[in-house]
């Protein structure tokens, strides 16, 4: 058998799933024997045009990050399916939307105000967008459409595996490579590199009893180190996010609570709305005005719950009048 | 927009608030056809994730229909929709959906009259506010 052939893009991404790629340190070379990158735009040089001009389903698989914003991401997501043989979902903005799908809370144009106007750091002449098509006199310099909405990976193409992860960890990505080259592929359409519990299940906290008067966010108090975060008032996602990012999991060893970024465990469809559920049941109350209180302390739900996943969600955007 | 009809969907519990529902029929009550009902154990027992279903699928407005509070059948359940419903209300606020299309109201034994009144008052609500926007 040959080498297998890889093609790893990012679409909307902040690259960390890329740097999760190289964080594989020496086991790179690893994939390196097995495998050559064909396309690989944050570590080499190649063009748009390599890819193009490649045979159908000539690349083995690509590993896709980001969210679909624009444009260029659609179309190169279009191409790259066309020619890869296993599509890969990497990370979470690719299989939920990601921290960038959080502009689905706003509108496009109030995007583009505040980004070319509104933002204190930038100085702007007023009325200048960016254009699709500009003309200059050398010819025309196009630029991508900016879409409404951000989409994930598998509203734009079909997806045959999703590898969580904000970013994924990276053994994670080195197992799901390995399966690959063994051809030990699971079915279609799997969540790969991570397990089917909620990360509850492989948190070494100490549970008590979940009886909450108050949230808090973690910049608020000093929180014990070793109950559960939910126990203290402050909000986890543990309870609706897949687990087997790391053992134990990593956010979590670090003091952080879970912030949902490995997406929902199977058969749950909504990510958020789970999560409210969760938090709700755990108020301490049964007075609706006190009840009403300790709910203003969420200060931002839909950022909390759907930090990761708004684009993937029931909903995927806010609706606007 | 004169002659939109929105279309809720009432999920009620299976003790007080479908003996209220009942006897609305009984003492000859009408309502609006707008409500369709589904029967559930409990007020408490509604998961987020069906009401937000709902609303993806083109309900205009929701309805949570359950015991009186001190009154649920399996004494707390009223106490834990009410919670979850406010958290979700005021989620769903963030998506854009108006507080109006997402209620909870208790109804008992004796209130079928009062129920097909409120059935009336919500259809009115949400005729004014017109159809949900849907993604597109």
């Amino acid at each position: 058998m040959g080498k297998l052939k890889f093609a790893i893009y990012w679409g909307a991404a902040c690259g960390g799933c890329d740097v999760a790629v190289v964080d594989t340190h020496e086991k790179l070379l690893d994939i390196a024997a097995a495998a050559d990158i064909l396309f690989w735009p944050v570590a080499l040089d190649f063009k748009y045009r390599d890819v193009e001009e490649m045979a159908d389903k000539s690349i083995d698989v690509c590993l896709f990050s980001g969210a679909v914003r624009n444009s260029e991401n659609e179309h190169i997501a279009k191409l790259l399916r066309q020619k890869s043989k296993v599509m890969v979902a990497l990370g979470a903005c690719a299989q939920l939307g990601g921290i960038p799908g959080l502009a689905n809370e706003k509108r496009r144009q109030d995007i583009l105000d505040f980004v070319y106007h509104g933002s204190p750091s930038t100085a702007s002449q007023k009325g200048v967008y960016p254009q699709e098509i500009t003309s200059v006199p050398e010819g025309k310099l196009k630029l991508p459409k900016f879409y409404d909405a951000v989409m994930t990976l598998d509203q734009v193409v079909e997806v045959d595996y999703y590898l969580p992860g904000c970013p994924p960890e990276s053994a994670r990505i080195l197992e799901v490579v390995q399966a690959i080259v063994t051809g030990n592929l699971p079915p279609k359409g799997a969540v790969v590199g991570a397990l089917d519990k909620a990360l509850c299940d492989s948190c070494p906290r100490k549970r008590e009893e979940k009886k909450v008067k108050v949230f808090y966010r973690p910049q608020e108090i000093l929180f014990d180190p070793e109950r559960c975060f939910l126990e203290q008032g402050l909000i986890c996602l543990g309870p609706a996010t897949r687990g087997g990012c790391s053992d134990p999991p990593r956010c979590i060893r670090s003091n952080m609570p879970c912030e949902g970024c490995y997406g929902p465990p199977p058969d749950v469809t909504d990510q958020g709305a789970k999560m409210l559920s969760a938090v709700s049941s755990i108020i301490d109350s049964q007075d609706p005005g006190q009840i009403e209180k300790i709910i203003d302390g969420i200060v931002d739900p839909l950022g909390t719950f759907y930090r990761f996943g708004l684009p993937a969600s029931a909903l995927r955007k806010k609706r606007f009048p | 927009m004169d002659n939109f009809e929105p279309k809720i969907i009432g999920f009620y519990c299976n003790w007080s608030s479908q003996m209220g529902i009942d006897s609305a029929g009984v003492e000859g009550a009408s309502y609006p056809p707008n409500l369709r009902l589904i029967r559930v154990m409990c007020s408490g027992s509604v998961d987020p994730e069906v009401i937000i279903e709902a609303f993806k699928k083109g309900a205009d407005g929701v309805v949570i229909l359950g015991c009186h509070l001190g009154n649920c059948h399996y004494r707390n359940g009223n106490y834990n929709a009410l919670r979850r419903y406010r958290l979700l209300q005021k989620t769903l606020e963030q998506f854009g959906l108006e507080k109006e299309r997402l209620r909870l109201e208790w109804v008992s034994v004796a209130e079928g009259k009062r129920f097909a009144g409120l059935v009336g008052e919500i259809t009115e609500e949400l005729r004014r506010l017109g159809p949900l926007r849907q993604f597109s």
